[in-house]
């Protein structure tokens, strides 16, 4: 791994921290997308670029990215879930400009982020648009009539990742929807189609840079850094006990040297 | 109303930068303001939700939008993108739903728009604007323009042939005063009613109102509105919209919350469909009582029953 890895490992340990502390699950998205959200918010983008967290089920790995950039305070991730908080379990609107609009139910942040990636397109504005979104979240028929219409028009200023982690909220993507093949599917309707290990953030930041107005398919590992956790369906879902969070750190070596910009150490 | 329209956001296109998404439909009738607009004239294709989605994005990157369908296309399967990227993100889209009520007539109850202005309104921030005129249809632009929020637009057809005499275009306006009851009247039905009456002695034709904005907290009753109910020995609500969630019961439950007595009362709605036929607007009007006749006779025979 590169330099990225420590920085990787915090971000883990404050988002498992997070999650304990509110007792709310919704881990395992949140593991297997947050190295994306890393890599897109510390290495991607520029200023006038936005971004659009398709699948708002991993808020909590957005929150902790924001964390990571000193854009959200120790206090805030304290809020994460609790009364009156802007911290929400799905992104709601109005208070960050990273999280442009209210998002979690699915199928929705991707044809919004189509639609400021048109207006722009069209008034030959400056600004990439990312866009987070799950694998589960492309049985939604809103997607396909999205990706309709970004083939027609053919936005260059738009890059889709998709979290591939293959489970999904009670199976997974194959069992459920036979979507093991989502790539050749997305490949036919005419859009460049990129591969990458979603955990590799060299070969994700290379893969975006290389190919603005793509598909990114991040082949990603549900629950990613925490061994029983892998791979587990139960992890959707499933809030952390106590000695669960203990042995979770344990696995996630804490950083010697913090490189976020806030100096906090999880 | 659908000419007035094209013609309305032409004239506008000449004082403001704006986006227009249309889902496939207007053909014979927008082609003027595709050549206007440009490439800000987007077909978004058979695909209404990603339409309004799509919208609240452009809103979204800073530029107003308009969204055009045929009134039940508009607003019924794409609820939840007007809920969520619409009006949670408080983005102002201009939804606009061509043919309310009936008036896809005998293309069948899919074609028809019975709940939509009363479903749309328990969104957060949003307006529906009914014009019951053709040149009601530029002001409701403009107002709707200025107030960049959430809002539908209801198009029908105008009843009336000679619009020269109306007052000018208001949330509420009074079309026509009278001794014989009142009516309160939503969208077009209102030409019709106002045809049917305005040559008829003072005493024996009703005192008409007009509503053409419609929100369901925000709904500014004026003075004159008040002091017309507290004179009536009547009063009829009229709307070509089912009565649960519509106009009737809104403005109802506001009046019963400000404690204010009530004329004796009948509520003309659209019905669905009782018999299970269809055919012209016309003829659904007829078979749930909406016919302008019918109208009149249900407000004289509330009259007549409230007499000692």
């Amino acid at each position: 791994m590169s330099h990225w890895a420590p920085l990787a490992r915090l971000a883990r340990r404050r988002l498992l921290r997070m999650h304990f502390e509110s007792r709310i699950g919704h881990l395992g998205g949140n593991l297997s997308a947050l190295d994306a959200l890393l890599v897109l918010h510390h290495r991607l983008m520029r200023p006038g670029d936005d971004f659009i967290l398709s699948k708002g089920h991993a808020a909590g790995a957005l929150y902790v990215t924001l964390w990571s950039l000193g854009l959200l305070s120790e206090e805030d991730l304290a809020s994460f879930h609790g009364e009156g908080t802007r911290l929400a379990g799905h992104p709601v609107p109005g208070w960050s400009e990273r999280i442009g609009i209210a998002t979690g139910s699915l199928g929705h942040g991707f044809p919004v982020a189509l639609g400021m990636a048109l207006k722009r397109h069209l008034e030959h504005e400056r600004g990439h648009l990312y866009c987070l979104t799950s694998d589960g979240e492309w049985q939604e028929g809103a997607m396909w009539e999205a990706l309709i219409f970004w083939a027609h028009r053919r936005l260059p200023n738009l890059t889709v990742l998709i979290d591939v982690n293959g489970l999904q909220g009670f199976g997974s993507t194959r069992e459920v929807a036979s979507m093991e093949d989502l790539g050749p599917r997305l490949k036919a309707f005419g859009l460049a189609v990129v591969d990458v290990d979603g955990h590799d953030h060299e070969a994700i930041a290379a893969a975006a840079a290389a190919h603005p107005g793509a598909l990114i398919l991040l082949h990603t590992v549900k629950g990613k850094g925490v061994s029983f956790m892998e791979n587990r369906m139960e992890w959707h879902y499933l809030p952390l006990s106590e000695a669960q969070y203990a042995a979770a750190l344990g696995e996630l070596e804490e950083p010697a040297a913090t490189l976020h910009a806030t100096g906090a150490s999880a | 109303m659908r000419n007035a329209f094209c013609a309305a956001l032409i004239d506008h296109a000449r004082r403001a930068r704006y986006f227009f998404l249309t889902g496939d439909l207007g053909f014979m009738a927008l082609e003027p303001l595709a050549r206007e607009l440009g490439p800000r004239f987007v077909n978004a294709g058979v695909a209404e939700q990603n339409m309004v989605s799509v919208a609240a994005g452009i809103v979204r990157a800073g530029a107003p939008c308009w969204c055009y369908s045929i009134a039940p296309f508009c607003y019924a399967r794409p609820f939840e993108q007007i809920r969520n990227d619409v009006c949670l993100n408080r983005l102002g889209v201009h939804l606009v739903g061509n043919g309310g009520g009936y008036a896809y007539g005998s293309m069948g109850a899919t074609h028809h728009a019975l709940e939509d202005y009363g479903v749309l309104v328990t969104l957060p921030g949003l307006r529906a604007y009914v014009p019951a005129f053709d040149a009601d249809v530029a002001p409701c632009v403009r107002v709707m323009s200025e107030r960049a929020a959430p809002a539908y637009l209801r198009l029908g057809r105008s009843e009336l042939t000679d619009e020269r005499e109306l007052p000018p275009y208001a949330a509420w306006r009074r079309l026509l005063e009278g001794a014989a009851g009142m009516l309160i009247v939503v969208g077009p039905l209102a030409g019709s009613l106002l045809r049917a009456t305005r040559e008829r002695p003072y005493a024996s034709r009703p005192t008409i109102w007009v509503v053409s904005e419609i929100e369901s907290g925000g709904l500014e009753l004026p003075q004159a509105l008040y002091d017309d109910l507290a004179r009536a020995g009547a009063l009829g609500l009229v709307e070509e919209h089912v009565a649960a969630g519509g106009f009737g019961a809104l403005l109802l439950h506001r009046l019963a919350l400000e404690g204010r007595t009530l004329p004796p009362l009948m509520h003309a709605h659209a019905r669905g469909y009782p018999s299970g036929r269809y055919g012209s607007q016309r003829w659904h009007r007829e078979e749930c009582g909406l016919a302008t006749p019918q109208i009149l006779e249900s407000l004289a025979r509330v009259r007549a029953q409230a007499r000692p």
